[in-house]
């Protein structure tokens, strides 16, 4: 428990020490929130979908989680290149306890910078509809956070350098994020894209947000939740299996 | 019989003025990487309070063998006890027996270094009061007290060494592994560290285990040195006998005696080519 806790605890003060990488890690959802929101929110108004603003914040947000827990989850190579993943690797710890305490301590972070972009999308005009749902939307970029950061540490399990770094991020990072409707209604999507927004974690993760934050629903919150807790399980198992199996 | 009676009566037998209360143990070690025999069935036995070097060239397979003796690695066959436990089979209780100082660092640089002590504290499980304490005593004797609170990547070669191991001795363990603890580092600071180990060792009676490819330092630090070659050990004693062995004046004329005069070549940077220029200035 205690090893659980300190693994945690080591993530979140080289979150809070890296000051230019919270910075970087807000300039890409800043960019989509305010080219997009403000330069298609007219079109998409034209259309008769309302504010984009409104419709793309939640996207944004579970833009935010999604890269940031990814990362988290890939910074495993660097404790691996610097050496540092040895030090926990020998230790009379369980692997498990190390995997569950890297992961939480990831996923706490990209949950704060996600709490951060929600702030500043509220300065750029984004209203929550019903105050009393914040916890609910807490709880589903918690559930994108930890399912992330869990695939990207097994992922980074496998990787002995940062070579696949970049596969990794265009090759799953970046579909995982344009096909999950963070940016468009899924429901005005061509059939295919609606189905492959159905095996994307992050599609019912941003279903869940927007719809605790705006009241807009594509599957609703009791599919959400539930597919999104089995993609977190499922991860969890992979990425610990995975992170079991280093060799050094 | 329990294994480790029947363990000792084979010993007494087949070398009756062996240390038979070795704390490390190792019979017939060998590991194969594919086709390749990294350690090819030493044996070896360390005695408790013991200060034991294994010298030898690259590639000799000397950080193999510390890797199999700390869990890292299953040997191929073979037997290894850690103060009477199997590695293998006993992963997590052997773990808690020794600290090990890696061949490169393994701190985490944007940690401080009173918290690079104090997470491997939490993670060896050391009650918080006799970890405040012991974190205090080591970085006082490694002469890193005043820096606790400074980040580990603003710190120089030596000063990173010197908290790796402290650390090392942070859970108070039985024995301390140090994989080529000094390379890279100035004379004055490998005297140094030495010295910190030496101390160490007979206050607190740790077991030491090194590998290290200079000669001069296994001769001054270690009781007994085990040299080895091609996975294989070719000789083993206190540096006075190896010289007597050989009919050699010094460690490394024996140690040249026995290895040969060839440079090893080996797939390796910069750092083996420096090696190889330093030695050949030696000369």
């Amino acid at each position: 428990m205690n090893a659980v806790y300190i693994l945690w605890l080591r993530q979140l003060k080289r979150y809070a020490r890296s000051r230019p990488r919270m910075a970087a890690s807000l300039a890409q959802p800043l960019l989509f929130l305010f080219a997009l929101g403000f330069g298609l929110g007219p079109i998409f108004q034209k259309a008769g979908h309302g504010s984009y603003i409104q419709f793309i914040s939640p996207g944004v947000i579970g833009m935010t989680v999604l890269f940031n827990s990814m990362f988290s989850g890939i910074e495993l190579i660097w404790d691996r290149q610097f050496g540092f993943l040895k030090e926990t690797l020998v230790a009379p710890v369980s692997r498990l306890s190390i995997m569950i305490g890297r992961t939480l301590g990831g996923a706490t972070t990209a949950l704060i910078q996600g709490v951060i972009v929600m702030a500043v999308c509220a300065l750029a005009g984004f209203r929550i509809q019903n105050l009393s749902l914040l916890p609910v939307a807490l709880l589903f970029m918690a559930l994108i956070a930890t399912t992330f950061t869990a695939l990207g540490t097994g992922i980074a399990s496998l990787l002995t350098d940062f070579q696949g770094f970049q596969l990794v991020m265009n090759l799953l990072v970046m579909p995982a994020f344009f096909l999950s409707g963070a940016l468009f209604p899924l429901s005005e999507a061509p059939v295919p894209i609606q189905l492959i927004a159905r095996i994307d974690p992050l599609s019912f993760g941003v279903d869940g947000l927007r719809t605790a934050l705006i009241g807009v629903a594509h599957f609703g919150i009791p599919t959400d939740l539930a597919v999104l807790a089995v993609f977190t399980a499922v991860f969890l198992g992979f990425g610990g299996y995975l992170f079991s199996r280093i060799q050094l | 019989m329990s294994p480790s009676v029947s363990r000792w009566i084979s010993v007494l037998k087949t070398e009756p003025d062996r240390l038979v209360f070795g704390v490390i143990w190792a019979r017939d070690l060998t590991r194969n990487f594919g086709a390749v025999s990294a350690v090819q069935g030493i044996s070896f036995e360390v005695a408790k309070g013991e200060i034991f070097a294994f010298l030898g060239p690259n590639g000799a397979g000397k950080t193999t063998t510390i890797k199999m003796l700390t869990t890292l690695l299953r040997p191929t066959s073979g037997r290894v006890e850690l103060d009477g436990l199997d590695p293998v089979t006993h992963q997590q209780e052997t773990r808690k027996r020794f600290g090990i100082v890696f061949q490169d660092s393994s701190i985490d640089d944007e940690l401080t270094a009173y918290e690079n002590m104090d997470f491997h504290g939490v993670l060896y499980k050391v009650p918080r009061r006799v970890r405040a304490a012991r974190i205090e005593e080591l970085l006082n004797l490694f002469e890193l007290w005043d820096r606790r609170d400074h980040q580990v990547k603003n710190f120089s070669g030596g000063m990173r060494r010197r908290l790796e191991i402290a650390r090392g001795f942070l859970h108070t363990p039985k024995i301390l592994f140090l994989d080529e603890p000094t390379l890279g580092l100035d004379p004055q600071t490998r005297n140094q560290l030495w010295s910190h180990v030496k101390r160490l060792n007979e206050t607190e009676d740790v077991t030491v285990f090194l590998t290290t490819h200079y000669m001069e330092e296994a001769e001054r630090v270690a009781h007994r040195t085990a040299i080895m070659d091609h996975g294989r050990i070719i000789a083993q004693g206190s540096s006075a006998e190896l010289k007597r062995q050989t009919g050699t004046d010094s460690l490394e004329e024996a140690f040249l005696a026995l290895t040969g005069t060839s440079i090893r070549e080996e797939e390796g940077g910069s750092i083996v080519r420096m090696r190889r220029i330093a030695k050949l200035f030696r000369r």
